[in-house]
């Protein structure tokens, strides 16, 4: 046994370093965590300022005297290659897990334990912690919009049957195999319109018209987020091969258009589509809000999908065009079956990011009176019943656009892997 | 004497200002095999990329198999139907597998019923032995295998001219023999071949005429025994001295 030096740990008296070392760590921790969540301090006897520092300067002795290099105990060796390999890095590994202790008690009692969600009325809400009440009054209008209650099932109907429909890829038969492309680029997009159009819409069939002027809320989200991504993708694909094209004027086109359409932000080309763009239309040419908002934002969506994809054709190497070439096959058939779907499996995540992008600038569309879930919210708040939820709201709207966001990137992330191929 | 199946005439090509090929004349008649030689630069490859109209010329006139190459996208198209073409770099698909490799020009370009596409893949996959490997996808390849599988690719269109691009440049040595096998093979089977290489010794065994080619120019055409045993220019002697 070589004599303990606190300094200068070493692996000879590795079991007492770490038993010290941890039991400092230790202490540090249920300091803190006694203060957070019993806000107790078993230091008060201290002068105020060391006991605010004590857990640690604790922690950062505990760490220094376990920082034993090569130890050979696997999960201490990993520790201290990556969070403590020296004492500034100690520190911040502290600094970051106080924080985290530090922050949880508030963030649960606001959230869960003192806030409320029974009764009907802002009077319910007595609790310091969140008002849920308001969202569960309110979560009709934030799903429907202004929807006439009693119509609902009509959306309800429409989405349930888009969502059934888009599971027939999964029928394993050779025999609608062939069918697939077809369908889910142009037979399912006709369906989903011909649903929302005679369905959610009405009109006929004996069923009552709404207006989409009376849409609203997260079905609003979605119908504008559905038709802009399928719209948006085949434009942005025929610009970037615009781009790209031999013909000047195609080519000219396609990059006035690209540029014209980024140039210019969201907010004024929604604005246009609803006040300048109706001027320029004959007096009886009358063309739905909704509709001019969606072609406004594909449009506007199809630019930087172009520059996405124009981007996955260059990064192709020369010899797949010569090499289609040097088949017979034409323009089309060379992009068709060769270029594109290698292309296109490169800008996966750069789609992704374009069409996330996409789903979270559809609030916009309050500026033309349409109003999805976040407009619905901006409305709901301004309730004279309800004010001063704002805070609630907001965070129920994160909450449902990150599941919305995060489910579409792990898709995003799945297809990547499954259509991954060695060059 | 059969008409040529190429012809050349007065051909020049410019990459932006600098000439690539000055004033080629060419003939290559049915089922004769030509092999290009020549310093790296000089040309070799643009000649027999614009045969197929990979590059286009600028002057003179190129005629295959009785059509003219012009700006004529439906020609083209035609003409490129029958001249098939191996690179370099193999230049496979990498997303389909060797079998749809090559089954996708025959059934979309020459309108091929699938299961036939199919079978004549199978056929040409054997005669390059490399069968066993049809549901593969080319990563999972070898270079050898590869340049093999594109021989295959560029014979399922049933091609009546065939051009070589380097076939072998880009492979490691002990798989230049199975490639140079395939071509043997090929050559042997009555094809027109136009081959770029360095190959010496397959020239030596399969080609009817030698070309050589330096800066841009067709310096000595001569019949393969003619052009190893007696070359007449300083520029070939400099060159062969080097090479073999």
């Amino acid at each position: 046994m070589s004599k303990l030096n606190f300094l200068r740990p070493n692996i000879e008296n590795l079991n007492t370093y770490l038993y010290s070392g941890i039991f400092l760590i230790f202490i540090a921790i249920l300091d803190v965590s006694l203060h957070s969540f019993f806000n107790t301090n078993i230091t008060s006897f201290l002068p105020n300022f060391i006991s605010f520092l004590l857990p640690l300067i604790l922690g950062t002795v505990g760490l220094h005297i376990i920082r034993i290099e090569f130890s050979g105990i696997k999960n201490l060796d990993l520790l201290n290659k990556n969070i403590n390999t020296n004492t500034f890095n100690a520190v911040l590994t502290l600094l970051i897990i106080f924080a985290v202790i530090k922050s949880i008690p508030p963030f649960l009692s606001w959230f869960i334990i003192d806030a409320t969600i029974s009764g009907d009325t802002k009077e319910a809400c007595t609790g310091t912690g969140a008002c849920w009440t308001y969202i569960k009054i309110w979560l009709n209008r934030f799903i429907y919009g202004m929807y006439p209650n009693e119509l609902q099932w009509r959306i309800n109907l429409s989405f349930i049957a888009l969502i059934a429909l888009a599971f027939v890829g999964l029928i394993p038969s050779e025999k609608i195999k062939k069918f697939l492309t077809l369908y889910y680029v142009v037979i399912y997009p006709i369906i989903a319109f011909v649903l929302i159009y005679y369905l959610i819409s009405g009109g006929a069939f004996g069923l009552e018209w709404v207006e989409t002027g009376a849409w609203g809320g997260l079905s609003l989200t979605f119908i504008v987020s559905f038709f802009c991504l399928i719209f948006c993708f085949p434009v942005g694909m025929f610009l970037a091969l615009g781009r790209r094209s031999d013909l000047p004027t195609v080519r000219y086109i396609s990059v006035g258009f690209i540029e014209f359409w980024r140039g210019v932000p969201l907010i004024t080309v929604l604005f246009m589509s609803s006040v300048m763009f109706p001027m320029f239309l004959p007096e009886d040419f009358f063309m739905d809000k909704l509709v001019r908002v969606i072609i406004a934002i594909s449009l506007f969506e199809a630019a930087y999908v172009a520059e996405v994809i124009r981007g996955g054709l260059q990064a192709l190497p020369r010899g797949q065009y010569d090499a289609a070439k040097s088949l017979g096959m034409g323009y089309w058939k060379m992009h068709i079956f060769v270029i594109l779907p290698q292309a296109l499996k490169l800008v996966i995540p750069g789609i992704a990011n374009t069409f996330l992008a996409l789903v979270k600038d559809t609030p916009l569309i309050f500026v033309v009176g349409l109003l999805e879930i976040v407009g619905m919210l901006n409305l709901a708040k301004t309730n004279p019943k309800w004010l001063g939820y704002a805070m609630e709201g907001y965070v129920f709207a994160a909450i449902i656009f990150w599941i919305i966001c995060y489910a579409m990137s792990k898709y995003s992330y799945n297809l990547e892997i499954k259509y991954k191929t060695d060059r | 004497m059969s008409d040529p199946i190429i012809k050349i005439e007065a051909m020049n090509k410019w990459f932006g200002d600098f000439q690539v090929l000055k004033d080629i004349d060419l003939e290559v008649e049915k089922n004769k095999k030509i092999v290009v030689c020549g310093p790296s630069g000089s040309g070799k490859s643009t000649l027999i990329r614009c045969i197929n109209r990979l590059e286009e010329h600028q002057k003179g006139t190129i005629i295959v198999d009785g059509t003219e190459l012009t700006e004529n996208t439906k020609n083209i198209e035609a003409i490129r139907a029958e001249v098939g073409m191996v690179f370099q770099q193999f230049n496979l698909f990498p997303h389909l597998s060797i079998l749809d490799n090559c089954t996708l020009a025959p059934i979309w370009v020459k309108k091929m019923p699938k299961k036939q596409a199919e079978e004549l893949a199978m056929k040409q996959l054997e005669q390059v032995q490399i069968v066993d490997q049809a549901q593969k996808f080319p990563g999972q390849l070898s270079g050898g295998q590869q340049q093999r599988c594109a021989i295959a690719r560029a014979l399922c269109m049933e091609p009546k001219i065939m051009l070589f691009d380097e076939p072998t440049s880009a492979l490691d040595p002990e798989m230049i023999k199975e490639v140079l096998d395939a071509m043997v093979n090929l050559a042997k089977a009555g094809m027109t071949m136009i081959v770029v290489t360095h190959e010496m010794g397959f020239a030596k065994e399969v080609a009817d005429e030698v070309i050589f080619m330096d800066e841009g120019m067709i310096v000595e055409k001569a019949e393969t025994k003619e052009f190893f045993a007696n070359p007449k220019s300083d520029r070939t002697k400099l060159f062969l001295s080097q090479i073999l």
